[in-house]
């Protein structure tokens, strides 16, 4: 089973801990280098790119302003094309409604294709307990789930490990879980995809429960949407009787035209790709097609908390394509893990405070686990100001008084040992001194030039953030 | 614990509560083109078929009458010996096969589908700018299954009343009510070090067969 977030230290610490591995550190660097050409490349193709940006920007900002009525839209859709909807307000009750869902259907398997939603509520966990088996069936899930590991990448979970890692966990537990590795398995790609294939083909054909999430639900029709690439999303969402979705309630798009919009922008910032292999769509159940019974879990859990706070609520825009990830350096150096939830790099350092609050150091200290460089901002397809999140979250973790302040505290070594010291970073180096400066001049890595000649950066002075911010806000 | 209904008024209340102060969102702005292409079927045909090659399917062009030929000559080079037939498949398609043909009249189960070698569809559409062909579940292609699980899936498009230039031509042209496969190329992961690999879980081998008449 794979680990769980929960007790995770903060960040400054876990990021330490990171950089000080080397060939996570080399992973990471290789992968995200790579796919950040690539999107470049599929993104210029388009000469719309910036109105297509503002345009989901613009839908998805207006749904926000009437998420109810959606919502209420979507029900009655899903309900009349066959579905059943179920609310959950929080992870717990998502959990107990997917667990009592599958417990009255008689089978204690599932097969899962990736989704954040279920990650983030720990969906996995919670049906062990009920002693139920959910085989994750993406590729790099199930690298996580046979290492025992923990997702490091909204997109490549796995991004954190290379092709030998990666044969040596097939090889090693593929047995423990269903069919073992072929012998004499090899680190090519293409013979670690085809273990894959096999060890998960069986799990596929017999599987009577499907679990996933999706990445939109168009309100009008009750349609739900799953792009991925391997397929076995399309198995997942297929050839099982019974099929349970359960999708944070930011998902909701008006309508059917909306997918206009967002296929294109997608695709591109994600995979780097005019179109990913496989979309599947449907809508409530059909005769003779797909699952006989289709359940939707719309899943709150800290998501109306975000609706609430005016400069906040922009990252339930979030599409989750990972681009923000993949040109973070502060990401790049401290990897996945250490932002301790399902959501790591920029969306996660603003998402995960806002849905679960800043009560604990970890999370107290995910706002401050950025440079503010603002590439986040310029990749982002739906043009969420990721750094104006992130000074708006640090002066509410100031604010807190009390145990703030010491969160703080412990927070700002994270900043200042993150941005003060590329060097010590890039060369994984023992941390040691702390010293005053809040902000780099300059950005480490290929490609902070443009960055920063494309975004003014917020001057950050020697004294205390907060102080700082208390002066110029005031 | 709390009932179903009420967790439902719980969030839908919060949702209220939080937007309570926020002004209404204007009209969405849709600058963006409504086709990348310019309006020329022969450049179109051409931009879908560069486009599906990219992405590592076969792609092949064929007059309706040459297609019997084709398609049997596609299946006999993977070595197909079943194919898998979707309800209403114009039996002229696959006049020059010697397949095995396995009907899904009565459905076929996930095991028969398992061990037939390729299925043969048509589709609902095609879309140029992404390489993407679309299945809808129609006549000549059957319920989503057929197409994920033979190793082989041979696609016949009908050009040009089959392809659109982009997205925003596509999606007022399909019904949202079907369901649907979005199909661009071969199934592909890039999990393993952000290397795409072609075959994972879908047919390994996609053929595209355009037909122009
Ligand atoms: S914040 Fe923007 S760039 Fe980051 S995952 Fe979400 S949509 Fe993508």
């Amino acid at each position: 089973m794979s680990g769980t977030f929960i007790g995770m230290p903060s960040f400054p610490e876990a990021a330490r801990d990171a950089v000080r591995d080397t060939t996570l550190r080399g992973n990471l660097r290789h992968a995200t280098h790579t796919i950040r050409a690539k999107r470049a490349g599929a993104v210029a193709e388009l000469d719309d790119w910036a109105q297509l940006r503002e345009a989901g920007k613009q839908i998805k900002d207006r749904t926000l302003r009437h998420l109810d009525r959606h919502l209420e839209q979507l029900e009655r859709a899903v309900t009349a094309a066959g579905g059943t909807v179920h609310w959950a307000a929080d992870a717990e009750e998502a959990n107990r409604i997917v667990a009592d869902l599958v417990e009255a259907t008689g089978e204690t398997e599932v097969v899962k294709v990736k989704s954040m939603a279920t990650q983030e509520i720990g969906l996995n966990a919670a049906l062990e307990t009920a002693g139920i088996r959910a085989y994750e069936t993406d590729l790099a899930e199930l690298i996580v789930q046979l290492g025992d590991d923990l997702p490091s990448h909204i997109l490549v979970p796995a991004i954190h490990r290379n092709r030998g890692e990666i044969r040596d966990i097939f090889r090693d537990h593929m047995q423990d879980w269903g069919r073992p590795a072929p012998d004499g398995l090899t680190d090519r790609p293409a013979d670690l995809a085809e273990a894959a294939r096999l060890h998960l083909r069986e799990k596929f054909l017999r599987a009577k429960v499907g679990i996933s999430g999706a990445n939109f639900m168009v309100a009008e029709t009750g349609t739900l949407v799953v792009v991925e690439s391997e397929g076995n999303g399309r198995m997942c969402l297929t050839l099982p009787e019974t099929l349970i979705s359960v999708v944070g309630i930011e998902k909701v798009i008006p309508t059917w035209r909306d997918l206009e919009v967002f296929l294109q922008l997608l695709p591109r910032s994600s995979t780097a790709e005019r179109m990913n292999p496989y979309t599947t769509m449907w809508t409530g159940t059909t005769d003779g097609d797909g699952p006989r019974a289709f359940h939707l879990v719309l899943l709150d859990n800290g998501r109306t908390d975000t609706l609430a706070d005016e400069v906040g609520r922009q990252a339930l825009r979030c599409i989750r394509c990972s681009a923000c990830l993949n040109v973070c350096p502060v990401y790049e150096r401290a990897g996945g893990h250490a932002y301790g939830s399902a959501y790591p790099g920029p969306i996660g350092a603003i998402l995960t405070p806002q849905l679960r609050g800043t009560a604990t150091e970890l999370d107290a200290s995910l706002p401050y686990a950025s440079s503010l460089c603002g590439a986040c901002y310029e990749v982002c397809p739906v043009a969420i100001d990721i750094p104006e999140v992130l000074v708006h979250l640090r002066e509410k973790v100031a604010d807190q008084g009390g145990a703030g302040h010491r969160l703080e505290r412990a927070a700002m070594r994270a900043a200042t040992w993150l941005l003060d010291h590329p060097a010590a970073l890039t060369a994984g180096e023992r941390l040691a001194s702390r010293t005053r400066k809040l902000h780099p001049k300059r950005l480490p890595g290929p490609g902070a030039r443009e960055w920063t000649n494309s975004r003014d950066l917020p001057e950050l002075p020697d004294r205390p953030f907060r102080d700082w911010w208390k002066k110029n806000h005031a | 614990m709390t009932s179903p209904s009420s967790s439902r008024d719980r969030v839908l209340g919060r949702v209220r509560r939080a937007l309570a102060d926020v002004p209404e969102a204007p009209e969405v702005a849709r600058d963006y083109l409504v086709s990348h292409t310019p309006d020329d079927p022969a450049g179109v045909l051409d931009l879908l078929h560069d486009n599906l090659v990219d992405y590592r399917a076969g792609v092949h062009r064929s007059t309706r009458q040459g297609l019997p030929a084709l398609v049997g000559r596609l299946l006999a080079e993977r070595g197909a010996r079943t194919v898998v037939v979707p309800p209403g498949l114009p039996g002229a398609w696959l006049a020059g096969s010697d397949a095995r043909q396995r009907f899904d009249d009565v459905p076929l189960t996930p095991a028969e589908l398992d061990s037939t070698d390729a299925v043969v569809t048509g589709c609902a559409l095609a879309v140029a700018e992404t390489g993407t062909v679309v299945l809808d579940a129609g006549p000549g292609q059957g319920r989503r299954a057929l197409t994920l699980i033979p190793d082989l899936h041979v696609c016949v498009v009908e050009a040009p009343g089959q392809v659109v230039a982009s997205l925003p031509q596509a999606l007022p042209r399909l019904d949202p009510t079907r369901p649907m496969t979005w199909i661009s190329g071969p199934s592909a992961t890039s999990d393993i070090e952000l290397d795409r690999v072609e075959g994972v879980h879908g047919p390994r081998t996609l053929e595209v067969v355009l037909v122009v008449d």
